[in-house]
């Protein structure tokens, strides 16, 4: 298995193609028959015996054409991946579980289309596009983010077997980019109130009776607050709406690593902080993030909230 | 846009695979069985309604039970699974069956694949220019299908079949030069099946009356001749083929056993032509009588019939030359010529006491003969194709009673009365005159033309040549049957055409499936070491082919790929003004360099060059309104910007 991985990284070339837009030059498309493309050759030379067997001037003719078919097929092949600009996109940050999309954008700048262009990061997920003459296309290419941290965008392998599939002619793609996968959120009830918030003015139980409008559902919001009928109302596919309730900015929570159920492993534990970060943002409350060797002032508002995920996507116990 | 990618079959690429299953099978229906072809057209129509109403396939088992079945009803007609006619009713019942198992992008291969392999079995049974022309539109078809299906719904119909005709295009040269310089093998690498040559018409060994006028209703054409020099008059143009000697009463059969072999004295000019033989399933090759030259594989078979050692299975060229002016055999020896004196007992009564009553008459052979052509040219005898049946003494009935036939009747009278009184005499049958075809000077005979002559033994005189249907009808030999026969008579229409400018498109159209056939057709091994020679490769050991294939290959190899990588740089035309105002500024010995924005040339141009400023500033200004605004009217602005710099 090494000497096969050393074989291929010395034939394929593997190498960071770095963050900025790339093209791909000959040297980078390798191309051989497909199965089909296999069949397709041996059915000539049963046809090429046939045709000398009966002396068939035709059937030579036939044999010698279609030979010179498959042959076109490869260059026009080759063609169709040939001079691709890829250029890499940001991705946005997902949680561990889900999926984490890398958008990387397809520039064709010749006038003839490409077609059928099938990327796989993950090789369960293929992607199939298809661009025309002089435009640019986006792919979302999906993997699976199964721990949090940063998810490094694999060796992405881009092929197409148009026009013929007779042959397959593929390239690798490894562009420097990654996504921030943020912990899985651990539902629990939220910790007390830190007694520095709880200084009077506070409402006992606000933000949770003033309703204040829609926003969109995040992973770790209790299903209870789903607004059904204004979800149901937006027929596009975005997440499901939740009400809001003002009168809980007042609230504040001190949210420290100490408070975790001591029995839960590390992992277990930044996943219970993740949720309580979440809980704590959905109720629009202040929240301070206290780790180990980091500390985050109380605060709120996404950029907030994003500041602490990525504290615990890339915490370090 | 995205979409995960898919093996599966997209819906709306099925029509295309139809069609490229319907265009690959439909040109069998004319030689295979009709059941064959209802059985598939069935299969099809049966697919495609299922694919119109979105209904699942049949599944597994149905599909394998009816491929059994129908390969029994296949093994029941044609008594193998194996061979060219079950062979290709297997591949057009698997095609149409394999329409009803279309579910991911392997199974449209498939098809495509199968129907490439199709394409060629149509081959066996014609090679004509319209089956060529199908070919080629039939590749574009499968090609474009193959488009489709690859392609995905993203290729329209129009791209689909316009990108199928580059690609196509494209191939046709590596055609041409695998065709021309791929080493060519001739004759069957093994034993053909048996129904291989199925289905030629031709003359046949054996005569009977009757069995020259069917094969004479047939237009079919026998063989092409070149004349090198001039054409000899039709009169003389006897095409030689099978020597008939025994007769027992009704057929005449050649005699078998060897003669002796021939000793011909040329008394003219040899005539020299090439001849193409159409594939007639015989031995023998139709030479201008009398042959002084063959080609190798052939020789005479003691009565100068060129013969060959194999079935001419295959349309064939051969160089010959006759002499039109010969004397054949005056030493014969007497085994042959009492054969040839030798009729069946009891037969024909009449005609035998009518050629004893002339030779008691006459001592002298020439006046017997004369004789007997006299009585034939007498008023009483028609030539016509339509002669009635004969009875058991069918010489006494045709020259007593009928007194109406066609070539076979006239001669087989003659030879009978010859021999009768004591002159050796046989048959001799081929073809007769031909007709020219103006455009490309070959001589044209057809199986119309077939005819039937005969010999006769003089002393000091060898065989000499009669022929009595030139006395009957001297029409028929001058030129040609159709003005020998009257308009009646069942001659096949395309030769009876009389219509000047029909018969020129015949012509027309004649020689262009000559020309198919010499040139196209005809390369073989013999031609293909002819135009290398040609083309200065003379010694054509495999290695030089080989050599001069790789190197031709290549070279298409490499003009087809830059045909279809090389880019026309495509300019905008914003940029390509702003290039114009650039050379008018270097002409003043003022550069820009590359990496020089407009405006950072102008701020040069002020500090260095500041006459040149202003205009150039206003170009500048124009060529980045138009190369990133969005009017186009901004371009006017530009070039009256430019025509307006010093």
């Amino acid at each position: 298995m090494q000497a096969l991985a050393l074989l291929k990284q010395s034939l394929f070339r593997w190498k960071s193609d770095g963050a900025a837009p790339f093209r791909l030059g000959q040297r980078r498309v390798f191309i051989l028959p497909t199965r089909a493309g296999l069949l397709f050759a041996f059915t000539l030379f049963v046809m090429l015996i046939g045709a000398i067997n009966y002396n068939l001037a035709l059937g030579h003719a036939l044999v010698f054409l279609l030979a010179g078919l498959g042959i076109t097929g490869m260059i026009h092949t080759f063609r169709n991946l040939f001079g691709l600009f890829i250029s890499p996109g940001r991705s946005l940050p997902v949680f561990a579980g889900e999926t984490a999309l890398f958008p990387l954008q397809l520039r064709n700048d010749r006038p003839s289309p490409r077609m059928a262009l099938v990327l796989e990061a993950d090789i369960n997920h293929p992607v199939e596009c298809s661009l025309t003459g002089n435009s640019a296309t986006v792919v979302h290419l999906p993997v699976m983010a199964r721990q949090r941290g940063w998810l490094e965008l694999p060796r992405v392998r881009l092929s197409s077997v148009y026009p013929l599939g007779l042959f397959s002619a593929w390239s690798y793609l490894q562009p420097a980019m990654r996504c921030l996968i943020y912990p899985a959120p651990m539902r629990t009830p939220l910790p007390p109130l830190s007694p520095r918030a709880n200084d009077g003015n506070a409402s006992g139980n606000g933000g949770q009776e003033d309703f204040s409008g829609f926003r969109d559902r995040q992973p770790a919001d209790s299903p209870r607050h789903i607004a059904w009928k204004a979800s149901a109302r937006d027929v596009s596919d975005r997440p499901l709406l939740l009400k809001e309730f003002s009168g809980g900015a007042e609230l504040e929570w001190a949210l420290d690593w100490a408070l975790t159920e001591a029995g839960l492993s590390d992992e277990g534990r930044i996943s219970q902080l993740t949720g309580w970060v979440l809980a704590a943002e959905a109720e629009h409350a202040f929240y301070g993030l206290r780790l180990p060797g980091h500390e985050i002032q109380a605060s709120g508002g996404q950029a907030h909230l994003e500041k602490c995920l990525e504290i615990l996507a890339l915490f370090n116990p | 846009m995205s979409t995960p990618a898919t093996q599966a079959l997209e819906h709306r690429t099925t029509p295309w695979l139809f069609a490229a299953a319907l265009v690959t099978t439909l040109p069998h229906v004319e030689h295979q069985p009709v059941w064959l072809s209802l059985l598939a057209g069935i299969m099809m129509l049966w697919g495609g309604w299922l694919w119109w109403r979105n209904q699942p396939l049949p599944n597994r088992w149905m599909l394998t039970l009816s491929v059994i079945l129908a390969s029994g009803c296949v093994l029941l007609e044609f008594h193998t699974l194996f061979g060219r006619d079950a062979g290709v009713a297997l591949l057009v019942l698997f095609m149409s069956m394999k329409l009803l198992e279309l579910k991911s992008k392997r199974d449209g291969m498939v098809i495509i694949t199968l129907g490439y392999f199709l394409l060629l079995t149509h081959y066996f049974y014609s090679q004509s220019i319209p089956t060529g022309a199908w070919l080629l539109a039939s590749i574009w078809l499968l090609t474009a299908s193959l488009i489709r299906l690859n392609g995905g719904p993203g290729s329209s119909f129009k791209i689909t079949l316009r990108y199928a005709g580059l690609i196509t295009l494209q191939a046709l040269p590596f055609m041409l030069v695998l065709y021309l310089l791929f080493p060519r093998v001739s004759g069957p690498l093994w034993g053909l099946p048996q129904d291989a040559y199925a289905g030629k018409t031709g003359l046949s060994n054996q005569m009977s009356p009757g069995s020259i006028s069917t094969l004479v209703q047939s237009g079919e054409i026998a063989f092409r001749v070149r004349f090198d020099g001039d054409i000899p008059p039709k009169g003389k143009l006897y095409w030689r083929g099978p020597v008939l000697e025994a007769f027992d009463g009704f057929n005449w059969e050649p005699q078998a056993g060897k003669s002796s072999a021939e000793r011909i004295e040329v008394l003219g000019p040899l005539t020299t032509y090439e001849t193409t033989m159409e594939p007639q399933n015989q031995r023998w090759l139709l030479a201008l009588d009398a042959p002084t030259q063959l080609a190798p594989e052939f020789a005479l078979n003691g009565r100068l019939t060129a013969t060959s050692r194999d079935l001419i299975v295959q349309r064939q060229r051969f160089r010959l030359a006759a002499s039109l002016d010969y004397r054949f055999n005056v030493i014969e020896s007497t085994a042959t010529l009492n054969r040839n004196l030798h009729l069946p007992n009891g037969r024909n009564p009449q005609t035998i006491s009518l050629a004893k009553r002339w030779r008691d008459s006459s001592e002298n052979p020439p006046q017997i003969i004369q004789k007997a052509l006299a009585l034939f040219s007498s008023t009483d005898f028609a030539y016509t194709l339509q002669a009635p049946l004969l009875g058991q003494n069918s010489i006494d009935d045709f020259i007593f009673q009928s007194k109406r036939g066609f070539c076979e009747h006239y001669a087989a009278a003659f030879v009978v009365l010859m021999r009768a009184a004591g002159i050796p005499a046989r048959v001799v049958t081929g073809y007769q005159g031909g007709e020219l075809n103006p455009l490309d000077g070959f001589l044209v005979v057809r199986q119309s033309d077939a005819h039937a002559w005969t010999e006769v033994w003089l002393e000091n005189r060898g065989w000499i040549r009669i022929d009595p249907t030139a006395v009957v009808s001297p029409s028929r030999v001058d030129s040609g049957i159709t003005s020998a026969m009257a308009t009646g008579e069942p001659l096949p229409a395309l030769i009876q055409i009389r219509s000047e400018w029909l018969r020129s498109l015949r012509h027309r159209w004649e020689a262009a499936n000559n020309a198919w056939n010499q040139y196209i057709l005809g390369y073989d091994p013999k031609r293909q070491r002819e135009l290398l020679s040609r083309l200065g490769i003379p010694d054509t050991d495999w290695k030089n082919l080989a050599a001069t294939l790789a190197i031709s290959c290549l070279s298409v190899l490499v003009a087809v790929t830059v045909w279809t990588l090389y880019q026309r740089p495509q300019r905008d035309p914003a940029s390509k003004l702003w290039q114009k105002a650039l050379r008018r500024l270097a002409r003043r010995k003022v550069n820009c360099a590359p990496w020089e924005t407009p405006l950072a040339l102008i701020n040069r141009l002020q500090t260095e060059y500041p006459a040149l400023a202003t205009p150039y500033a206003h170009v500048a200004a124009a060529y980045l309104k138009a190369r990133y605004g969005r009017e186009p009217a901004d371009l006017n602005e530009l070039r009256k910007a430019i025509s307006q710099l010093p």
